[in-house]
């Protein structure tokens, strides 16, 4: 965190200084490890070991915070009879498919509840031909996004022993389940001594509680891996179990890496995803708005107003063309049909399949995983338009790509026709970023840009009035949702750039007369409001942008209240109603943040109540309520479909329904809690000739890449290097791509400080200045010294300076739920010296393939 | 000024003049300042603008103060209003300056025919009307109505979209909105890597 997020680390400073202990769990030891109080040293890909240990540590000697448990989490809920826990030897639930290589989830479910098997394909999938495939697709559709925010349905109450007794009762599942993640079963996988993990596991029980909290942060560390969601489902359950949510100095921190990756999570510029956590309608022979919602919207919490929200959205689209008579214009949605994640639609544009593409401030080919495969997807193009500050590598791959000095492309045969457009930059044009907490933030424009440069808005506007206007006239069904579309605003700046207010305006939603609505509890599922993202409503609220707000300091609230504008309706810690009891009152003076005003009548406090404000404690639904109204007044979680935290998860996920400890794709080692099962078995592979896996854990070529490897980020440069490779202060600071090695391991392989060394895996090989550290340390992992070698991943062949991209070893293989990337964890070679050059960089790795008896499904 | 005078301010302004006159006698602080200094002025001092702004690096979103001068952005530091970063800027965002003034920025479109050995210029009229061309003909081409089974499908797989992160929630929201009724789904970006 010091290092890739120093200004928000002086909190985690500030807090040490009030007394806080602050404890780093990593691989490596670096900035933040050294004024952290301490360092726990992990080997990379096995936290749910770790976070599994922590959470038998918390049953085993039954420090949860019980009164919170029972009340607000799902552990006194019944699990079906049928379910059968993750087997000892092969680690898998009941349910496993190995031929499609998926779950069947009926068996997860609550007892006496009937829960919506995955989100968008609800409906009747029997009428498909194939069974097994529907299966597949469901599962790859990703459970976990369109019902991971708390959309999951299901009909019925849930039996459940609020003694939590009863055998099959979520706690005692839980029990079961981790009892076998002993403090010498984690020392064993993560590499970490007993004692240091039982001092671990004491600080955070001890740190637990009616009088204190314990906070986790985490970054793409915990994502990126092929269980990614697990890791972040396993400190679910362990803060859940703490009582460690919706509490001040609590909570699950989520760092993310870029000025608005939340609000293009938020807003998602994704495949899966309408504004606002809606998921994207699939492919059905029919389906009406009316099939799409009742499949869709919980029946309890509030995803039950999803009609609200979604006949919003459209009216926000397609204004006065959507009415109740055309369904407000769903049947012009497209349908997705399985996994159209950006590795998949590359490898499309490689299979010819896909022919335009544009690439708007990213830098796929240094910057993704496999960057090879990113640039042959690139040159199978028809046409790409980037848009970006600098010549990046991936407008420049078809002159001085990587395979061009290879020999395998030749600039004259790449038929791709490339836009290069300059973008304005953050100071010259008006917007609003989205950070890590859910707060947005508003930019004002201070200058125009320069020559041709442009803002994104301006393009994306100006290129839907060129396209519409050459659609003006056609007959076309297909072009119905293009010509109806919303599409004239307000004009502002001698290069007339659309006014960003007033497209902050429709996505915080009006009503019928156009006036600015206060927030999503006023939209309506009739036709009468409008609003671009239901969740972001409110931020103009009284015709004001929110997000511009900038009282000193925030104003006198101790959540900073007045400074720009978080979603939900300016909460600032979610679910906050959970830091009261049940009853309403703060759970001790010291960690009072929301409780309810007997006298008034309201909730009240520090922040604005993540509930409805005039709701009591005392509040139990009625028979048949629905939405909110079925929430109870003791029921904090009023996303989630029974309003409580899911310790335990019914619906929703592809991989099981708690975390189980896997290897990763590409692990030195073999699973010694499930030795039948090394690899997450749900994960989504690509075996293609582009894309190969190195032969793991003492399989026959594993010895051909003996050494684990692990990837981070530095202060002095950000992700693939766009925005700092072309800065001359920091590209003096980080120079060149280096590799972090051991002393052990650079006299293993006569590695020299400052020297180089060549990293090879079976999809290329790549050189690295050598730094010779005792930080990184030889893991004893049962029984064998294992070394791992840490790689930055910056640099790329253009810009002030230049170095060989990391990503061009790292192979694809991807979580189930979410299809995110494995890059924190493989296997490698490390050799002295720098690479070859040429085509002789093909031979040198082809010689490796074949010495580790490579085929496309090795692995 | 007559020349006396002139020669009595420079007596008056040699620092040990100053020192034995002023309230400095130890020497420590005003009376040894350089008056070459005089003339230096921070840069914030003469600027025509200064904007509220956010970083665009990383995630936390610390506030920046803009600026600017002549239409020149001229410098940029940490907003001490905020309560997010309370004035401070890390490495990254203390380059921002860099990164919008860098020589190396392009400004003009870059075109490059296929088969091409090298840049060309193009108008950028002419680049946005060739590329709503390109559209428009790749979505007519590779529009699918169905799929074999008769499933709805409504959208073409034949063009793609990847970025976002470093845009603005109201860029993300016109590109998710155009790309959604052009029938165009797949449509990603860092939030996925």
């Amino acid at each position: 965190m010091a290092e890739a997020h120093p200004v928000g680390f002086q909190w985690v400073m500030e807090a040490k200084a009030r007394g806080a202990q602050i404890i780093h769990v990593d691989p490596r030891f670096t900035r933040t490890s050294a004024v952290a109080d301490s360092h726990v040293p992990i080997r990379p890909g096995t936290d749910i070991a770790f976070l599994g240990g922590l959470i038998n540590y918390v049953l085993e000697n039954e420090r949860d915070f019980r009164e919170y448990v029972v009340a607000y989490t799902n552990a006194p809920m019944l699990v079906r009879e049928d379910f059968v826990d993750a087997g000892d030897d092969d680690g898998l639930f009941s349910g496993w498919d190995p031929e499609t290589r998926s779950y069947d989830t009926s068996t997860w479910q609550y007892e006496g509840a009937e829960v919506a098997a995955a989100s968008g394909n609800r409906d009747d999938w029997s009428r498909v031909a194939d069974p097994q495939e529907t299966q597949r697709v469901a599962h790859l559709l990703g459970q976990s996004e369109g019902a991971g925010s708390g959309g999951a349905t299901f009909s019925g109450e849930p039996h459940r022993d609020d003694t939590l007794q009863h055998p099959r009762c979520v706690y005692q599942v839980l029990r079961r389940h981790f009892a076998r993640y002993t403090p010498e079963m984690v020392s064993r996988v993560c590499g970490m001594s007993p004692g240091q993990f039982r001092q671990v596991a004491e600080a955070i029980c001890a740190n637990s509680g009616r009088e204190r909290t314990t906070m986790w942060i985490y970054s793409v560390g915990w994502t990126q891996h092929t269980v990614g969601v697990q890791y972040i489902r396993a400190a679910s359950i362990l803060q859940g179990l703490l009582g460690n949510i919706g509490r001040p100095g609590g909570g699950i921190m989520a760092l993310r890496g870029h000025a608005t990756i939340q609000g293009s999570t938020d807003i998602p510029t994704l495949y899966d995803l309408l504004p606002g956590y809606i998921p994207m309608p699939n492919a059905h022979k029919e389906m009406h708005l009316a099939e799409y919602l009742a499949a869709d919207s919980a029946t309890k919490g509030f995803w039950g107003n999803m009609p609200a929200y979604v006949v919003s959205l459209l009216k926000a689209w397609f204004g006065d063309a959507a009415t109740r008579e055309n369904d407000f214009g769903f049947e012009w949605m497209p349908r997705i049909s399985g996994d159209h994640s950006t590795f998949t639609t590359v490898l499309n544009m490689i299979d010819g399949q896909c022919e335009g593409y544009f690439v708007l401030g990213e830098n796929p080919a240094v910057g993704t995983t496999n960057s090879k495969q990113q640039r042959q997807g690139l040159a199978a193009l028809k046409w790409l338009v980037v848009r970006d500050l600098q010549e990046i590598e991936t407008a420049t791959f078809w002159k001085n790509g990587p395979e061009i000095e290879t020999g395998e492309l030749r600039t004259e045969d790449i038929d791709t026709e490339v836009f290069l457009l300059p973008a304005a930059t953050h100071v010259e044009k008006a917007g609003s970023f989205t950070n890590t907490q859910r707060l947005l933030q508003w930019r004002h424009k201070a200058v125009e840009p320069p020559g041709d440069c442009r803002s994104d808005l301006w393009f994306v506007w100006e290129l839907g009035r060129r396209i519409r206007a050459r659609l003006a006239d056609s007959g076309l069904t297909r072009d119905a949702a293009i010509k109806n579309l919303t599409w004239d605003y307000p004009t502002e700046g001698p290069h007339g750039d659309p006014d960003a207010h007033a497209i902050l305006k429709e996505i915080s939603g009006v009503d019928e007369h156009g006036d600015p609505v206060p927030g999503y509890t006023a939209l309506k599922d009739d036709g009468s409001t409008s609003c671009g993202c239901w969740i972001y409503s409110g931020v103009y609220a009284d015709g004001v942008n929110q997000a511009a707000r900038r009282v000193p300091a925030g104003g006198e609230s101790p959540a900073a209240l007045e400074w720009g504008w978080a979603w939900p309706m300016n909460r600032r810690v979610l679910y906050n109603r959970a830091s009261a009891d049940p009853e309403g009152r703060p759970w001790s003076e010291r960690k009072a943040y929301v409780w309810w005003d007997e006298d008034q009548q309201r909730w009240t406090g520090h922040d604005v109540p993540d509930f409805e404000a005039d709701k009591p404690p005392s509040y139990r639904p009625p028979e048949g309520a629905e939405a909110q109204d079925a929430i109870g007044g003791d029921e904090p979680f009023i996303m989630q479909a029974d309003g409580r935290v899911w310790l335990y998860v019914p619906t929703g996920l592809a991989d099981g329904p708690m975390p189980v400890h896997y290897e990763p794709e590409e692990a030195p080692t073999r699973n010694a809690l499930h030795p039948k099962t090394r690899s997450n078995p749900a994960r989504e592979r690509f075996e293609r000739p582009d894309n190969l896996y190195n032969p793991s854990d003492h399989q026959p070529g594993s010895e051909v890449f003996p050494y684990a490897f692990t990837t981070f980020r530095i202060a002095e440069h950000h992700t693939a290097g766009g925005m700092s490779r072309w800065t001359p202060y920091l590209a003096e600071l980080a120079p060149e791509m280096f590799v972090e090695v051991s002393p052990a391991l650079a006299a293993e392989r006569g590695l020299e400080h400052t020297g180089w060394a060549t990293i090879v895996t079976a999809r290329s090989a790549i050189e690295a200045r050598v730094v010779v550290t005792a930080r990184m340390k030889p893991l004893r992992i049962a029984g064998e010294t294992i070394h791992q070698v840490g790689l930055p991943w910056h640099w790329g062949p253009n810009g002030l300076v230049t170095g060989d991209a990391a990503n061009e070893i790292i192979g694809i293989s991807l979580d189930p739920n979410v299809h995110i990337m494995d890059t924190k964890t493989g296997t490698c070679d490390v050799v002295a010296g720098r690479r070859p050059r040429g085509p002789a960089l093909l031979s040198f790795v082809d010689g490796y393939r074949q010495r580790a008896g490579l085929t496309d499904v090795t692995g | 000024m007559s020349l006396p005078r002139r020669a009595a301010d420079l007596v008056r302004s040699w620092p040990l003049f100053r020192q034995l006159t002023g309230p400095d006698p130890l020497g420590r602080g005003a009376a040894v300042e350089s008056n070459s200094a005089d003339e230096w002025h921070a840069r914030t001092t003469e600027a025509d603008s200064v904007t509220r702004s956010v970083c665009p690096f990383c995630a936390v979103g610390c506030g920046q103060k803009i600026y600017a001068k002549g239409g020149r952005v001229t410098h940029i530091e940490g907003d001490p209003d905020s309560p997010i970063s309370r004035g401070r800027l890390c490495p990254r965002g203390s380059s921002s300056l860099s990164l919008v003034t860098s020589p190396s920025r392009i400004t003009k479109v870059r075109y490059r025919r296929p088969g091409g050995t090298d840049w060309e210029d193009l108008d950028l009229d002419t680049a946005m009307d060739m590329i709503a061309d390109r559209v428009v003909d790749t979505r007519s081409r590779t529009w699918q109505d169905t799929d074999d089974e008769g499933r709805v499908l409504n959208r073409t797989l034949g063009l793609a979209h990847l970025g976002g992160a470093t845009l603005d929630n109201e860029e993300n929201y016109l590109l998710k909105k155009l790309y959604t009724a052009l029938g165009a789904v797949q449509v990603e970006n860092q939030a996925r890597i």
